[in-house]
């Protein structure tokens, strides 16, 4: 077993610090050491976007991301979407439009349509579709997960309501 | 026969049924709280990990784990023998239909190993990255055997067997000598050869599908402890709970009261993760047991491709005949299917299925199908949503728009001519019961999408229908109420993708309280009655049967409660709209809430029981239409437009309707146009990833419009009717046909890859 | 007398007919008088005693789900069926 290495970084605002062997991914470290299991495994080899987290605001596949590597960096992952205000206009969007069914897909697509919205205010169906390309979903067929991002375009100049339940 | 008493719901009028509340479990699941299979962590927990077979099919010579044992880090190891007690089961299936040494040596291999990924030992480890490297050090010997991946192959007379003794179950007379057979079975209706001769139209193809996945996203994934009591604790992704349960006590011996299976948020299943043959954990209690610690044991993704259970690819030959008019008259069919590295376990029912519902939306007075079960050097099969169906309907519904085009009809007005109605007789002699078949038909007619004409080059319009039978089965619920009014709610089925809430929503019809008044939960196998798996579209109709009478049960004992407050008898209480009343000397009411307020002092708790296993369920039948454009050069199929119209009974919650369509669908595009598994010559899979099986993303589908047409389903009190399966159904066989219309040829095998269309199409 | 729909793989034993008349209380004992009738009928569709893997019956379009100690009416209809449980 390799030496562990100490890997100091801000995870959803918070200014973290763990040990971690060289040879642990980003997504194992973040369920693994520090227990944030909301990002998933599904693919282990960066082809299904379960694992999608903002990597200094940029969409990573975390699978593919060594947790050394972020040492000194920023991630956000699908627990720091939320805060006190309330669910993230995106994560309302989704429950409005039951864009998820086994909910599996969901972190890393709410994370890769962050990523989208943070950059392009109102983008096009198309434009949606082939960004959200690298996020694979098998249960929804992606039609309400498509049409909860546009409808998350409008909300996110609103105040963030109450969380209703 | 008596007909199905046409569906007179109790209620026409709604208050919650119908309408689109917010999912009890959403906010857990898109804040990333919800707990899915791998999301478990205990003290001293370990992780397992498989040592699979790199061959299609070998015997076993030795295998020796002393040097992965002493590996630092390591705590168990274990192989077949450790399940000594399986030795002596012989080849003879149980009760449940499911033979229990096929099961054993599927989890971890006897003497032969049967598909490239067989699992033969196990290692557990302090860590996933140790169990890696000490399952590299278990040594192997096998002699290699010659693999055969193909059912025509695996039935020529001189194929390998993968059985030595297994021979055709079947209805006819005995056989002795053994092949890759593993069963037979033959419907026959009338008299098909006479009536082909006389029919004006003959139409005859083979066809092939391939073995494709289910696809979840998630892995199949468990931590099991094993304490030194024989007490065995279970968290698992799994359809089933009480399945699961039910299997590892027969696999370990235990009692089942020793089992508590704790079912986790699933993380998709279509039929991939019934518990039936169950792969981890009862390998991982094995471990946990020579451990004494916890074992976590999860699958990589070539790992669930390699060795989980996919669903069967086909090799068919269909034959239909017409008269000028197009009434069909006959038809004909040879169906084999792939049963994967052992025959298939009756459960999954897969050539029943197919053989009773291929031409199920047809009236035909003559016809014979043989349907095959036929073993290969690949994982065993099961279910992909509605099993052997997809694969059935994709010969019938190319040729019934063959015929459709060759008599110059319009392909819905084909089908019109030959609708079936309640009362229709089905080729293995059952009847229809209530269904909504020509409603189907008309609703899609009528459609925007149909009325709307497709110009351009390169491009045509497909369409293509499907039925699937649904399922009841056994299903338990309880209800406590609160002292505030609010409930709580939990049920045995498993939540796939919103159940808990339509279920709610059932109840909270009855109770006449609103859905976000009720808690609603799945229960363990400790904490709720028998339930049986989710699948077979049976939940929104089985347990919300359940939820309803757990509700009236509540209402009954409340109506009590309001007695014993108001001093009248049980009888001058009436339940109406959410309100208690008496008329007896005045009108007294008082709200749901306000008897719940005075339980305590009326008696203590009340808690209503629903324990169902409901029966005449109804059937479902689906159209789709798809428009597609065929580049002429590279042969790729984009589409162009989607439109699912189904029957749906009543839909609960719309929005989640919708979703089962669209998902459906979406999942039948991917076995038309992209996904296949591929061997090489050694029987070695060359494509276990989702890089190269490729499922659909959003780039390659529109939005999916969807239609629902509500014709009330029997012996469900709101007229529900089980929708989840249906629309994978005639995905395929209506992109093939879209195909024809785009660019004059059949593509008569799946997945319809460009390489594949322009191979039709003789470019290449 | 239930009416039993012979399987077509079966009808080697009942000289072609699809369809056969026996007495009986539950579907075991309409199989008992059917294997007096045609011998062999019975050893077609049971394994050690139970309904063969893979084999359900039908009694009036219902799964029987007692199996073979289905009740049986004077005018039923049993069929065999391939098994078809859940997906």
């Amino acid at each position: 077993m390799a030496a562990k290495t100490r890997v100091c970084v801000k995870i959803n605002g918070e200014q973290l610090e763990f040990l971690c062997e060289p040879r642990q991914s980003l997504l194992e470290c973040l369920r693994d050491i520090l227990g944030l299991t909301g990002s998933k495994e599904g693919c282990n080899d960066g082809n299904c976007g379960a694992c999608s987290v903002l990597l200094n605001e940029r969409v990573v596949n975390s699978c593919l991301v060594l947790g050394v590597e972020v040492d000194g960096q920023e991630v956000t992952t699908v627990e720091g979407l939320a805060d006190w205000r309330g669910l993230h206009p995106l994560q309302q969007a989704f429950l409005d439009h039951a864009a998820l069914q086994c909910g599996y897909c969901t972190p890393g697509i709410l994370i890769a349509s962050k990523a989208l919205l943070d950059r392009e205010p109102n983008p096009s169906e198309d434009r949606i579709r082939t960004w959200l390309a690298g996020n694979l979903c098998r249960c929804t067929g992606y039609d309400k997960i498509i049409r909860a991002v546009q409808d998350a375009v409008g909300r996110i100049a609103q105040p963030r309501e109450e969380v209703k339940r | 026969m008596s007909k199905d008493k046409r569906s007179t719901p109790e209620v026409t009028d709604y208050e919650v049924v119908g309408t689109r509340p917010q999912r009890h479990d959403a906010p857990d699941k898109v804040t990333g709280r919800a707990l899915f299979g791998a999301d478990t962590n205990l003290t001293g927990m370990l992780c397992g990990k498989m040592v699979r077979s790199p061959h299609a099919h070998a015997r076993i010579r030795s295998i020796h784990t002393a040097r992965a044992a002493s590996y630092p880090g390591v705590y168990a190891v274990v192989t077949a023998q450790d399940f000594w007690w399986a030795k002596d089961r012989g080849t003879n299936p149980d009760e449940s239909g499911e033979t229990i040494k096929y099961l054993h040596e599927n989890m971890l291999a006897q003497e032969k190993v049967l598909y490239v990924g067989h699992p033969v030992a196990a290692v557990a480890a302090n860590s996933p990255h140790i169990a890696e490297e000490a399952a590299k050090l278990i040594e192997v010997q096998y002699e290699v055997l010659p693999a055969v991946t193909d059912v025509r192959e695996a039935m020529k007379p001189d194929a390998p067997l993968l059985h030595e003794h297994l021979v055709t179950q079947s209805l006819s007379k005995p056989v002795q000598k053994p092949s890759n057979i593993g069963s037979h079975f033959q419907n026959l209706k009338g008299n098909p050869t006479q009536s082909f001769s006389q029919a004006d139209l003959v139409v005859e193809r083979e066809f092939t599908t391939s073995t494709v996945h289910q696809g979840y996203i998630e892995p199949h994934a468990c931590t099991v402890w094993w304490t030194v009591d024989g007490d065995l604790k279970v968290w698992t992704s799994t359809q089933g709970a009480f399945g699961m349960r039910d299997q590892l006590a027969k696999l370990l011996s235990l009692p089942m009261s020793n089992i508590h299976v704790i079912p986790l948020e699933v993380g998709g299943a279509f039929g991939g993760k019934l518990p039936i043959y169950i792969f981890l954990e009862a390998v991982a209690a094995l471990l946990s047991r020579k451990a004494s610690r916890p074992v976590k044991m999860t699958m990589t993704r070539a790992e669930v491709f390699l060795a989980t259970n996919p669903t069967s690819g086909a090799y068919m030959k269909v034959k239909m005949g017409a008269t000028r008019e197009g009434r069909i008259t006959a038809v004909q069919a040879e169906l084999y299917f792939e049963a994967g590295a052992y025959p298939s376990a009756d459960v999954i029912g897969y050539l029943g299925f197919a053989t009773a519902y291929m031409f199920a939306p047809y009236e035909i007075p003559h016809g014979q199908i043989d349907a095959y079960d036929v073993v290969v050097n690949k994982p065993r099969t099961a279910a992909y949503r509605a099993p052997g169906v997809p694969q059935a309907n994709f010969p019938v519904e190319q040729l019934i728009d063959e015929m459709a085009v060759r008599l110059a009809m319009d392909p819905i007005e084909f089908r019109l001519q030959n609708v079936v109605r309640e009362g229709s007789e089905l080729l293995n002699g059952t009847t229809h019961g209530n269904i909504g078949a020509e409603e189907v038909l008309r609703a899609a007619q009528s459609s925007n999408h149909y009325r709307t004409p497709l110009a351009g080059p390169n491009r045509g319009r497909g369409v293509a229908q499907g039925y699937w039978g649904n399922w009841g089965a056994r299903s338990s619920c309880t209800i406590s109420v609160n002292g505030d009014g609010t409930a709580n709610l939990v049920t045995g089925s498993v939540d796939l993708s919103g159940t808990r809430t339509t279920i709610a929503m059932q109840a909270a019809e009855v109770l006449g309280i609103s859905p976000d008044r009720i808690q609603s939960n799945v229960g363990d196998t400790d904490s709720i009655g028998y339930t049986e798996m989710s699948g077979g579209s049976r939940t929104t109709f089985a347990t919300g049967i359940a939820a309803i009478t757990a509700a009236r049960d509540v209402i009954a004992q409340m109506r009590g409660r309001a007695a014993l407050l108001w001093g009248v008898e049980v009888q001058d209480v009436t339940f109406e709209r959410g309100i208690f009343v008496t008329r007896r000397s005045g009108e007294k009411q008082m709200f749901f809430a306000e008897v719940a307020g005075k339980i305590a002092e009326t008696g203590g708790a009340v808690t209503g029981t629903g324990n169902v296993d409901p029966q005449g369920w109804g059937g479902a039948f689906g159209m789709h239409i798809v428009d597609v454009q065929v580049d002429p050069e590279t042969g790729k199929v984009d589409i162009l437009r989607y439109t699912a119209v189904q029957d749906v009974g009543k839909a609960i919650h719309p929005s989640f309707v919708e979703g089962q369509i669209q998902g459906g669908a979406v999942q039948g595009i991917g076995w038309g146009l992209y996904e296949g598994y591929q061997y090489d010559t050694r029987g070695d899979m060359l494509n276990p990833g989702f890089l190269d099986y490729k499922i659909p993303t959003a780039t390659d589908v529109p939005m999916i419009e969807t239609i629902l047409v509500e014709v009330p389903g029997p012996n469900h009190p709101f007229g529900v009717r089980g929708v989840g399966e249906v629309p994978i159904i005639p995905p395929p066989a209506a992109l093939a046909n879209a195909i024809y219309r785009a660019t004059g040829v059949r593509v008569a095998d799946l997945p319809m890859t460009p390489v594949q269309v322009l191979e039709a199409m003789g470019v290449i | 007398m239930a009416l039993v729909w012979v399987p077509s793989m079966m009808r080697d034993l009942t000289r072609g007919q699809d369809r056969v008349h026996a007495p009986g209380e539950t579907v075991a004992e309409v199989l008992d008088a059917l294997e007096k009738t045609y011998p062999g009928f019975k050893d077609r569709l049971l394994v050690q005693g139970q309904l063969a893997p893979g084999i359900m019956a039908t009694v009036d379009g219902k799964r029987a789900l007692r199996g073979l100690q289905q009740q049986v009416a004077e005018e039923s209809e049993i069929r065999f069926l391939p098994t078809m449980a859940g997906g």
